[in-house]
């Protein structure tokens, strides 16, 4: 537990460019992330809503359409191929740009160093690298709308041969999906380079007294992410370079003999499809809980805070985010059981996917627990930590269905599907985001948040994501297939269509409630009611120093940890919390 | 605490269309759709049950823990109670993966009957195409360079192979019912998914392999199957139907066809 002096002798810089852009301080980094995060996450919601409006009026002539895409949506209407970019694309920015980066890399940036008591993240040049690599990587991504043939169209998981065949498979299969491959290289770079600072941070920077066991939950969840960064996004940089190997090089990694493509016969021969899908999902599945760990930890952290309460079961909330992080390496097959993969590992697979659960179950019933008999407060904050836990469960349990290889055979790429990872991996972690952005706000802009905005639109965003996600279960039920451009063809999904207007609206009517959040963002960065220091009564090293924090996050002392990170409400104690620092 | 009520809405609401089967499964036409089915209601039922209970208590801690100005209870938690449920919902997932099995077993790891009625599937950015062994019983030799859609040859049956020349290919799927049959699925170009919701059955298609799946459907009738592997932008398109046949039906559609070519 060396305490290495990272700031010792490089003062605060003063110019603009050293400051805000090219910055080595990790709190401005984390802020950097967070509003790429921002932005990626409002276009990504502009790309889905496009995707849900075409599906429900595949006929209909929007002007702006063929401004915005004059080939693909040529007179107006949308053709399937530019709905295929926009669902690659929306799932793509999502998982990396926004699912990845903000609660990772934008929050744990920000707080880890704060919590632990360090002055700044282990490898502060590296940190930088990594955000400025992120940012070049959403270049190149975003880059794809706009080259001859547009966006891929091969979805967020590229499958070859789709992937790798070139535009004879289609539009945006020529250089669009070579700068995706590009781009999803460039993020694993620098994930990579962020994981590395995440583990080292912890494991070398805590200050005196804080052991492992006294780590708040956020830091236990942010290093675990940090491992899991480390193990998958190697993985998925060395899949990326071969495919890129294949498209660019002639190489036949992922492609079998005897392809047929568009009436062209091709000469790769000795690779198999099913390759890239075990190196895709040997991330993928990982990359669930990289998107949703950051997510558990915030709300351990609120539920705790606000009910004023000590975290129920501590120790088990630990080793259930080791056992989920752990066990997120062995169950990738559970998202190929109709791959045409041996279907004896089916059964090996299944039963780890389920042993998942467990864990999964325990934060659950923990989460409950800590609220038992608490005092609550109902800051927006707390309602989003709330509103996770309902929305992980609900998430959740559609798993249990999707786990069985035998259920599978029916729901596997249906609407039962989509609707499982958008409720769990989706809003889940994004209201793990919101929570964090509620109750971190006033400690990095100085500033309170507006909690009557907050609210609204936290009821309005609750009831909306359960109206627009909910009923992909039952369309899954129904049989209809994902990544359809439009319903047409089929006489039993034309039954559907009302379920899927409302949802369309649904989405519509959601996605214009973020409009509050914004709002509420900039407003309150601006006009906003002054923040003390430790506004929540919250017991963590962050809420000890000035909102917002100096560039020397505490002003060259060295802060010393005596107590565990939920003591709320001990009897006999003056307050009704017992920050980690005071005295013993 | 306006949540607590909010939670417990959302979920009668959700429990009660899931109750009210308003958009369900078609019925299904096979035994393994049957024990599918019982499978899912199992499955449904045990989920169902824990999504209410927890729902239920979230929004009961909402409302009943709500800051009253009283003292919060102090506790660190209970190892009991983690023991307990952490050995419950271990059995209970563990459990309910274990009881479909047989239903797994019974499609991938038994072997389809000797007596069984092999078609071949091809799937092909994006249309469908099944062919059937003439009266020799024999499929004949493919050979990729003889492709020609246009020309009623999508598979590229050898022209030089005498037992070629009886292959009758289909653009849907035919069957007899009651009758076992075994699928060999190709594709030629990339990756498509064969999809039939009233069997309860989907399998990808991977260029590369050869991929046999047998069945068996009863209930004769015409069912849709969308492709379910995105396969590119015609993916949407990518239909056709299994008309399931009485086994005489079968045997004059067959008769009609060869004498058609």
């Amino acid at each position: 537990m060396s305490s290495h002096i990272v700031h010792a002798g490089h003062q605060a810089p003063t110019g603009f460019i050293r400051r805000y852009i090219f910055s080595l301080d990790h709190k401005v980094i984390g802020i950097q992330y967070y509003f790429l995060a921002l932005f990626s996450v409002f276009l990504g919601m502009g790309l889905s809503l496009l995707m849900r409006y075409h599906m429900v009026y595949p006929d209909a002539k929007v002007g702006w359409f063929e401004t915005l895409w004059p080939t693909g949506a040529a007179g107006g209407i949308m053709t399937p191929e530019l709905y295929l970019s926009l669902l690659t694309m929306h799932g793509t920015i999502m998982v990396f740009f926004v699912l990845t980066t903000a609660p990772q890399s934008g929050f744990g940036n920000y707080f880890l160093p704060i919590q632990i008591g360090a002055e700044d993240m282990a490898f502060p040049v590296l940190n930088m690298l990594s955000f400025w690599a992120t940012f070049l990587a959403l270049v190149v991504m975003v880059a794809a709308f706009f080259v001859p043939g547009g966006a891929p169209l091969s979805g967020w998981t590229a499958y070859p041969p789709l992937s790798a065949v070139g535009p004879l498979a289609g539009p945006g299969e020529g250089l669009g999906q070579t700068l995706w491959v590009f781009s999803i290289a460039i993020f694993s770079g620098a994930s990579l380079m962020g994981a590395i600072n995440f583990i080292a941070t912890t494991i070398d920077l805590r200050c005196k007294g804080m052991s492992m066991m006294r780590l708040p939950l956020t830091c236990w969840s942010w290093f675990v992410t940090a491992i899991l960064g480390l193990l998958g996004f190697a993985v998925l940089l060395a899949a990326g370079v071969l495919l890129l190997l294949d498209r660019m090089a002639g190489t036949s990694f992922f492609l079998p003999a005897g392809l047929v493509v568009n009436d062209q016969i091709l000469s790769h021969k000795g690779g198999s499809p099913l390759l890239w899908q075990h190196l895709f999902w040997f991330f993928g599945h990982p990359e669930v809980y990289i998107a949703i760990l950051p997510g558990m930890g915030v709300a351990s952290q609120l539920l705790s805070t606000f009910a004023r309460k000590p975290i129920f079961g501590y120790r088990a909330m630990v080793y259930a985010i080791l056992g989920i992080g752990f066990l997120g390496f062995f169950v990738w097959g559970h998202h190929m059981f109709m791959s045409g993969m041996n279907p004896y590992s089916a059964m090996a697979f299944s039963v780890l996917t389920m042993s998942i659960g467990v864990p999964s179950a325990i934060k659950t019933f923990n989460w409950i627990g800590t609220l038992w008999g608490g005092r609550i407060r109902f800051d927006t904050a707390m309602l989003f930590a709330l509103g996770f836990v309902s929305l992980f469960v609900t998430g959740g349990i559609s798993g249990i269905f999707l786990g069985q290889p035998a259920l599978d055979l029916y729901f596997h790429d249906t609407y039962f599907v989509v609707g499982h990872f958008h409720m769990i991996m989706g809003v889940a972690a994004i209201f793990g985001m919101f929570a964090g952005t509620f109750y971190w706000f006033p400690k990095m802009f100085g500033r309170m948040m507006n909690e009557t905005l907050g609210k609204i639109h936290f009821y309005l965003t609750f009831i909306g994501v359960y109206a627009i996600f909910t009923p992909m279960h039952f369309l899954g039920i129904a049989g209809n297939p994902r990544r359809y451009a439009d319903f047409t063809n089929f006489e039993f999904m034309g039954k559907l269509m009302p379920v899927h207007t409302f949802m369309t609206w649904a989405a519509i009517l959601t996605a214009t409630a973020q409009i509050i959040f914004v709002v509420n963002l900039v407003w309150s960065m601006m006009r906003g009611k002054k923040a003390p220091v430790n506004p929540w009564e919250a017991t963590t090293l962050e809420w000890t120093i000035p909102s917002p924090p100096p560039f020397d996050n505490f002003a060259g002392k060295h802060p010393v940890v005596n107590h565990g990170p939920y003591e709320y409400s001990v009897p006999g104690a003056p307050k009704d919390y017992i920050m980690q620092s005071d005295p013993a | 605490m306006l949540l607590g009520p909010i939670v417990w809405i959302l979920t009668v609401v959700i429990c009660y269309i899931f109750i009210g089967h308003y958009w369900w499964f078609p019925p299904p036409i096979s035994q393994h759709g049957q024990a599918y089915d019982a499978q899912f209601t199992v499955t449904l039922w045990v989920t169902g049950i824990i999504f209410f209970l927890a729902q239920a208590a979230l929004g009961w801690v909402i409302i009943r823990y709500r800051d009253k100005g009283g003292v919060a209870k102090y506790s660190h938690g209970n190892n009991a109670l983690e023991a307990l449920w952490t050995s419950a919902t271990a059995l209970l997932f563990i459990g309910l993966v274990l009881a479909g099995t047989r239903i797994w077993a019974a499609v991938h790891f038994a072997e389809a009957p000797a007596d069984a009625l092999r078609i071949e599937v091809l799937g092909k950015q994006f249309a469908w195409s099944f062919r059937y062994a003439g009266p020799d019983g024999k499929f004949g030799r493919l050979d990729i360079k003889q492709i020609n859609d246009a020309n009623g040859n999508p598979f590229g049956i050898d022209a030089s192979d005498p037992s070629g020349k009886d292959d009758l290919t289909s653009a849907s799927l035919k069957v007899p019912a009651g009758r076992p049959i075994l699928l060999i699925l190709r594709s030629r170009d990339v990756i498509h998914n064969f999809f039939v919701r009233e069997l309860r059955l989907k399998q990808d298609i991977v260029p590369g392999m050869e991929i046999p799946f047998h069945f068996q459907a009863d209930t004769p009738g015409t069912y849709e199957v969308p492709c379910s592997e995105l396969c590119g932008l015609g993916h949407h398109q990518m239909r056709t139907t299994m008309e399931v046949m009485a086994e005489a039906d079968f045997e004059k559609w067959k008769r009609e066809q060869a004498a058609q070519k």
